[in-house]
């Protein structure tokens, strides 16, 4: 019988590194450093002095070390915490002013920048190491007075609104990795949706890392106004090296009455190689504010890359009938590891949350579900329903499922169904006796298996979380 | 068509085939019948290439040997089993799943792929002509179904990839009279001149429907008496006891 054992040889497609003159600061974690950082980006005084505060609390803090993947200790004065092409000096004006050569680097990436190739409905913002170099249909969104531009442009152009809402959903001195990000935060987006303005086209950021040594430290901060709506989805890659590099993120949504987000991360950072070696420490804060009534936030990941993933994407739901969501799919191959889930806090009167989370470990890999959800004893008549599935493929793999729930309100209820299973035998078989081989079979068992995630995501995008899904476990099963 | 020569196999070094020679010609149909533990689902598994078998003995298929081939293999070759017990698979919509196997082996058979539209057209025709309702292809696959429309599902797929060798394992166990019908008729509507048939089968009843061109009754890994369709009527009153 068959029983060959297919080389895992597991192409990272976009492992390629873009050779480029780079600014740089210089090593270390220091005053310097965020001073170089703040001012290369033509900062005012009020932003500074908000990381400065920031890296003053950081001197305080510990490294958090109750995850379940643990690392080495990194070196934080090893590091480089701003590093850009040289061309994008002086920024760019248009996209003709682009160097070719970063243009090459999204196309390549499947992103096509220029304005004749680009994706019809969805507008990008290219996140490059510690810079955005384009950001596309942004004129056209202008028009609808919809803000989609770096965030480090929205400092300089909308101070008031940075200033209102940035820090306010993940505070200053929240934890060590978001405090962190706090002081040397580079690049990410910025969005602002007027109040009752449907956004016509998805927005969505590529996040690729490039140059080596460097720490990505990525901030995005979404504002959707009163009875407004948007679609955001976010992307990111990296070269295979075999050091670890860290992305450490922090993601504001804030979402007034009447308002959605749907926020959606298909995340694929370079996952180190079949041994473990090199890979992306991707140790991020994601989280979502539904501050008005009404208001609703829904989070979709497809984490599939990094050698660790850590992030809890969550909601705060302040606001009466206000609704959380959570569409997760973990997968670990090899030796990757992931710790992920989300947090529902309900506050407000008649809160909502889901929590959808897909779990799958093959080779080595270790994978965790850890999530809370906490009712507070004003929020009446709140409900959340959660549901936690593992798949595991071989036998050298974990699964694990760490719910928290706090439930202090009588009228309010929460469930939670958890399952682990591992890929049936019989399941491959029964395919493979339709004609399909192994990779197809796993492939449509574990689509099946995520198919509700899966719907989650834009249109655009779907297919190719499909894709990935099925990539990411090329030949896991012999 | 399928030539089997002193087969034997065994899991985990417990024989259960111990010799069996078997020879269907295109066109016929052969049933095997035999008590419980006799090596007939074994027998079926070998053919399709389940993995977990030590192996031996020829199996040659359309002059091809079978030993070395993967389960796909034997499967984009014309070899088909309806399972007993269908299995689930979460999340997989049924009508992409025969889409995607048909596709499979039409390509294997060196035809063009068929596009959804005439996909939904052909998988509609051949539930009307069996019978079946086809608002199950809509939903996830197996999943749910109760025991007749599973086996109602596996006739479907037989009847959409047109095998070559058709294996039935106990397709029949479990069925109303109405179901056991349409299974009937999926059969009998199939059989050409170019095809083959092996009906594994407890009992008597289907092959009311079914007449076989050969009944075969395996007994502890051997066949131990072969005959025309008139044994399995002999079966049903004397018992396998009295065989041994």
């Amino acid at each position: 019988m068959k029983k060959e054992n297919i080389d895992i040889n597991q192409d990272y497609k976009y492992g390629f590194t873009t050779d480029v003159e780079n600014i740089r600061a210089p090593k270390g974690l220091n005053e310097e450093t965020i001073k170089f950082i703040s001012n290369i980006k033509k900062e005012p005084t009020w932003m500074l002095e908000w990381r400065l505060k920031a890296f003053n609390r950081l001197k305080s803090l510990k490294e958090p070390n109750w995850q379940k993947p643990k690392y080495p200790k990194i070196d934080y004065q090893d590091l480089y915490y701003y590093s850009a092409p040289k061309s994008t000096e002086g920024k760019p004006k248009s996209l003709d002013e682009v160097d070719p050569k970063l243009i090459e680097t999204y196309k390549k990436l499947g992103i096509p920048l220029n304005e004749q190739k680009r994706l019809s409905g969805v507008a990008v913002d290219a996140v490059f190491d510690s810079v955005s170099v384009a950001t596309t249909f942004k004129g056209e969104l202008e028009k609808k007075g919809i803000i989609f531009c770096p965030i480090s442009e929205a400092i300089q152009k909308y101070p008031d609104l940075v200033k209102k809402y940035i820090g306010t959903v993940i505070p200053l001195s929240d934890h060590y990795f978001a405090t962190l990000n706090s002081a040397v935060f580079t690049d990410g987006s910025f969005v602002y949706i007027p109040p009752n303005v449907r956004c016509p086209m998805e927005l969505s950021t590529y996040f690729r890392i490039n140059a080596s040594e460097t720490g990505q430290f990525e901030r995005t901060l979404i504002i959707a106004d009163k009875g407004s709506y948007v679609s955001y989805l976010e992307g990111c890659t990296a070269p295979m090296r075999d050091e670890n590099q860290l992305h450490a993120a922090n993601v504001e949504l804030i979402a007034l009455d009447d308002a959605e987000i749907k926020y959606s991360t298909v995340q694929n950072w370079y996952p180190g190689d079949k041994n473990g070696i090199g890979g992306i420490y991707n140790f991020v804060t994601k989280r979502g504010a539904c501050r008005g009534k009404n208001s609703k936030i829904s989070w979709t990941q497809v984490e599939t890359g990094s050698a660790i993933t850590w992030k809890y994407p969550s909601c705060i739901l302040q606001g009466d009938n206000s609704v959380g969501e959570f569409y997760s799919i973990a997968i670990t191959n090899n030796h990757q590891k992931a710790d992920t889930g989300t947090k529902m806090i309900h506050l407000g009167k008649n809160t909502k949350s889901k929590i959808i989370s897909k779990g799958i470990s093959a080779g080595y890999a270790d994978n965790t579900y850890r999530g809370l959800v906490d009712i507070n004893s004003k929020a009446t008549n709140s409900r959340n329903y959660t549901q936690c599935d593992s798949l595991l493929m071989g036998n050298k793999c974990g699964a694990h499922t760490v719910p928290y729930i706090k439930n202090k309100n009588s009228t309010s209820t929460v469930e939670h169904e958890a399952t682990t299973s591992k890929i049936n035998e019989e399941q491959l078989y029964y395919c493979n006796q339709r004609g399909l081989n192994q990779e197809e079979a796993v492939s449509l068992i574990v689509n099946g298996f995520c198919k509700e995630v899966l719907q989650q995501l834009p249109m655009e995008f779907a297919v190719e979380a499909q894709k990935l899904v099925s990539i990411s476990l090329e030949g896991s099963v012999g | 068509m399928l030539e089997i020569k002193d087969l034997k196999a065994s899991i985990n070094d417990k024989s259960i085939i111990k010799g069996l020679s078997l020879q269907i010609k295109a066109g016929e149909v052969h049933a095997i019948m035999g008590p419980n533990g006799s090596g007939k689902s074994t027998l079926a598994n070998v053919l399709s290439g389940k993995s977990g078998y030590q192996v031996t003995g020829s199996l040659i298929f359309n002059g091809e040997n079978l030993n070395s081939m993967s389960i796909e293999d034997r499967a984009q070759k014309g070899i088909f089993l309806a399972f007993q017990y269908p299995l689930e698979i979460p999340g997989v919509n049924t009508n992409n799943f025969l889409k995607t196997s048909l596709n499979t082996v039409r390509k294997a058979r060196g035809e063009k792929e068929i596009g959804t539209l005439d996909f939904l057209k052909l998988v509609k025709k051949k539930s009307l002509e069996l019978g079946i309702d086809e608002k199950f292809l809509s939903r996830q696959l197996n999943v749910g179904f109760s025991g007749g429309e599973k086996k109602k599902n596996e006739i479907l797929q037989m009847k959409l990839l047109e095998p070559k060798l058709s294996i039935l394992d106990e397709t029949d166990s479990g069925l109303d009279i109405d179901a056991l019908r349409i299974v009937a008729d999926g059969v009998n509507s199939s059989k050409s001149k170019s095809n083959c048939f092996l009906i594994i089968t407890h009992y008597q009843r289907l092959l009311d429907y079914i007449k076989p061109d050969f009944i075969h009754v395996l007994s502890n890994g051997k066949i131990i008496k072969t005959g025309s369709s008139d044994l399995g009527i002999e079966l049903e009153k004397t018992g396998y006891a009295n065989l041994k």
